[in-house]
């Protein structure tokens, strides 16, 4: 048992050993870095230039034709709440900090989305246009695709009991595809916004950045953040500050996941093979173990038989021996008898003899004897 | 036995128990309604910060994760020639199925549009999604589980040769049933690789998968371990010879099996915070935290095991599964609801809303209805006695 028990922690360890070695060179061969499509749209957005009017969430609302809030969107007091993407919202302007900045929020099309990624039945995509599309019709709502995101973008309509689904900026590629501007670029007064070419967008940025050093913090943020993303930003302070976070790391949500996911066909293989093993190997001691008992039995068997087989003998020895005895018992009982009759007899004749006289009672007499 | 049990039954439906899971299952009815025409916003606490509650953290990954011993259990027996465990691999078996069973119905309630759950696998592959390893294989396992539990069903209404054939595939059963739960039992854990802004980096790492798969084999085996002595209590009168005398060496097998594994599992854990360089979070609350699971959870069970089994006092194996099986739920709920989004100001952290706790003692509640129903008809803890000494 305790051999079986050491073999069986050996093989698990010797397999997820495997696995997790092969899951990383699975990646390393399979993966030439994939740095988003060429010639897709990105937006830069220079939150230094943004002065927190909320005319991008009114244009985004309108172009999605989104639920009207409850408060206006010339309300600036909505502004002292931090707020996040909504169903009805799919994009947010933040203030903070006094003086203070704003930031716009919305889905930052990854270059690699991990939400794309994590979808297990393909609802979202990454476009070649750059965009980061969402197909209804085939999203189940498992919102795995909300766990995933970094930026916590997507929403959720809950309440909806019979078509609920999963809803974010669209980089208004609809608007795109006809030649226009993203509903939120185009209204913006003070051009925060900027839509071109990605990579037109990053050259842009340094740009400025390096024009102007002192207003700009040295930071492109999404030009490598969870591999790079198509809404790139710009600010004066540290996007800590404006509530962005720079604890994500450059590495994409596909290569976090690529080990585990490269371990399968590893395990598919290695598996079935490993177990038929031990199984043949359990089964061989069983067999050997099963044959050790039954030649044993036999052994018994045989030896039994043997020993049978001599009392019989034995026995029947014995048996022939006392039926000997018996016989010759008899016989000499017999023989012992027949010398007595004769005694007798010869008894009864010196009788007769002696009774001559009396011939025919002793005739009688020994008639009786013989009997 | 079963004109015994008829009079039995009728003078005894007013049980405490009966009634109680009727009260359960009335409210269950109730918030299964009202999930089903108001919504997941009418009866969860989940918002879009929150997409996961305690449906995804206890009724998926705990119920995954406790329903392993299926696989542990007929692969100690088949695979290994374990022949002793051979009573317990029935009774393990149908929880198994029972359990999965139970985590597919309960992710009706979570996902929103539950008529889709066969389009990762029907209609449109995310192959690139960890989910749909899990989905994949749930839906493989739930089926070999399903034929794994049939000549049990078969032997009860008597089909001798459809049971007879099944029986036949037990080894290739078996060593599917391995490959697949090691796939979706690991990957339960990957799902969470995907989120290392999200998840404390005390219990992220780059070897969840490898945490997630060695640690549901001792769930798996804390699990019969409890279910067993459970079923001792309950329905002791169902078992037969075999099975009481076997149980003793299955609860000292699996306990001592469990110890080891257990130890193992808190070193490989300790690695991976080497690994990381994790050292300076635990002397945080969340290291308090972090370290009341993996001492107080794994390694003290562990000892407790080890003591067990070297003393062959099967109390102590009994108390030591209940809280490893306690120490599992504790760490599933950690990476999936607790630990996850720690970053968040505490308002908006999520809770469950009663009404999730509700459905999810509804549907763990209509699995113990059902256990009950299924181990006091058809020959689970004891050999039909048809089919007696070949197997
Ligand atoms: S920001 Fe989030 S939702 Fe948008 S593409 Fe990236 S991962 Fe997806
Ligand atoms: S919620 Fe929909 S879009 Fe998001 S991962 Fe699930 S199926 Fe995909
Ligand atoms: S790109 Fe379109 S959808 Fe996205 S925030 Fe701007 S207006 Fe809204």
């Amino acid at each position: 048992m305790a051999i079986s028990r050491r073999k069986f922690l050996g093989c698990i360890t010797a397999a997820l050993g495997t696995t997790t070695g092969a899951g990383a060179l699975a990646h390393a061969a399979s993966n030439k870095d994939f740095t988003g499509y060429p010639d897709s749209f990105g937006v830069l957005h220079d939150s230094t230039k943004c002065i927190g009017c909320r005319k991008c969430e009114q244009a985004c609302n309108e172009v999605n034709s989104l639920a009207k809030p409850g408060k206006p969107f010339d309300d600036l007091t909505v502004l002292d709440q931090k707020r996040r993407t909504g169903e009805a919202s799919y994009t947010i302007v933040n203030k903070f900090g006094n003086p203070p900045v704003f930031a716009k929020t919305q889905c930052n099309h990854c270059q690699e989305p991990a939400c794309a990624s994590a979808c297990f039945v393909k609802a979202l995509k990454k476009d070649p246009s750059g965009a980061v599309t969402y197909d209804e019709s085939l999203c189940v709502g498992c919102r795995y695709c909300m766990v995933a995101c970094p930026f916590n973008i997507p929403a959720y309509t809950y309440n909806d009991p019979l078509t609920p689904k999963v809803t974010k900026c669209t980089m208004c590629l609809p608007r795109i595809k006809e030649g226009k501007l993203p509903g939120c670029v185009e209204i913006c007064p003070r051009e925060a916004l900027i839509f071109g070419k990605r990579d037109k967008l990053v050259t842009l940025a340094w740009e400025k950045i390096d024009r102007n050093p002192d207003h700009y913090f040295k930071h492109l943020y999404g030009e490598h953040e969870m591999g790079g993303t198509s809404w790139l930003y710009l600010s004066q302070v540290p996007f800590t500050k404006i509530g962005m976070r720079e604890d994500l790391g450059v590495t994409s949500a596909p290569k976090l996941t690529s080990g585990a996911l490269g371990a399968v066909p590893i395990i598919v293989g290695l598996w079935p093979v490993l177990l038929t093993g031990v199984y043949a190997i359990s089964k061989r001691k069983e067999k050997i173990a099963e044959e050790e008992q039954e030649s044993a039995v036999q052994n018994a068997k045989d030896l039994a038989s043997q020993e049978m087989k001599d009392q019989l003998l034995k026995l029947s020895k014995k048996m022939t021996k006392e039926k000997e005895t018996a016989i010759a018992n008899g016989v000499k009982k017999a023989l012992v008898e027949v010398e007595e009759a004769a005694k007798k007899a010869e008894q009864a004749a010196a009788d007769a003899a002696e009774d001559a006289t009396n011939p025919e009672t002793t005739s009688d007499d020994s008639e009786k004897e013989e009997e | 036995m079963v004109a015994q049990d008829q009079p039995m039954e009728k003078s005894s439906i007013l049980t405490p128990f009966n009634v109680i899971t009727s009260i359960i299952l009335f409210v269950g009815v109730i918030l299964m309604f009202l999930r089903f025409t108001r919504g997941i916003g009418a009866v969860t606490n989940l918002d879009n910060n929150n997409p996961w509650g305690l449906w995804i953290g206890f009724d998926l990954l705990c119920g995954v994760a406790l329903a392993a011993g299926g696989y542990v259990t007929s692969s100690a027996c088949y695979v290994f020639g374990l022949k002793r465990f051979h009573s317990a691999v029935r009774p393990a078996i149908l929880t198994a199925f029972l359990g999965y069973a139970l985590v597919v119905f309960a992710l009706n309630f979570d996902v929103g549009r539950p008529w889709k759950l066969p389009y990762p696998i029907f209609v449109s592959q995310g192959t690139s999604s960890l989910l749909f390893e899990v989905g994949l294989c749930v839906f493989l396992y739930l089926t070999v589980l399903f034929v794994e539990a049939t000549p049990a069903a078969f032997e009860w209404l008597g089909f001798k040769k459809l049971r007879t054939w099944v029986v036949r595939l037990t080894l290739v059963l078996t060593i599917f049933g391995v490959v697949l739960s090691t796939l979706h039992q690991s990957s339960l854990g990957a799902l969470f690789m995907i989120v290392p802004s999200k998840l404390h980096p005390l219990w992220y790492s780059g070897y969840l998968h490898v945490y997630f798969f060695i640690s549901s084999i001792f769930a798996g085996m804390s699990m019969v371990i409890f279910e067993g002595s459970m079923a001792h209590r309950w329905l002791h009168d169902k078992m037969d010879a075999t099975h009481l005398a076997q149980s003793d060496g299955v609860v000292l097998g699996f306990g001592k099996a469990a110890s080891f594994m257990m130890m193992g599992y808190v070193g490989i854990k300790i690695i991976g915070i080497a690994v990381d360089n994790n050292w300076h979070y635990l002397s945080t609350g969340w290291g308090a935290w972090f370290l009341l699971e993996l001492i107080g959870f794994v390694l003290f069970p562990a000892i407790l095991y080890g003591m067990g089994a070297r003393e062959k006092n099967l109390t102590f194996i009994r108390i030591a599964s209940l809280w490893t099986v306690l120490g599992i739920i504790l760490n599933r709920l950690n990476i999936s609801v607790i630990a996850f989004n720690w970053q968040l100001p505490s308002d908006l952290r999520y809770v469950p809303s009663f009404m999730e706790v509700g459905t999810t003692i509804f549907i763990i509640t209509l699995g113990v209805v059902v256990y009950k129903f299924i181990v006091t008809r058809m020959p689970i803890l004891y050999e039909h006695p048809d089919y007696k000494e070949e197997h």
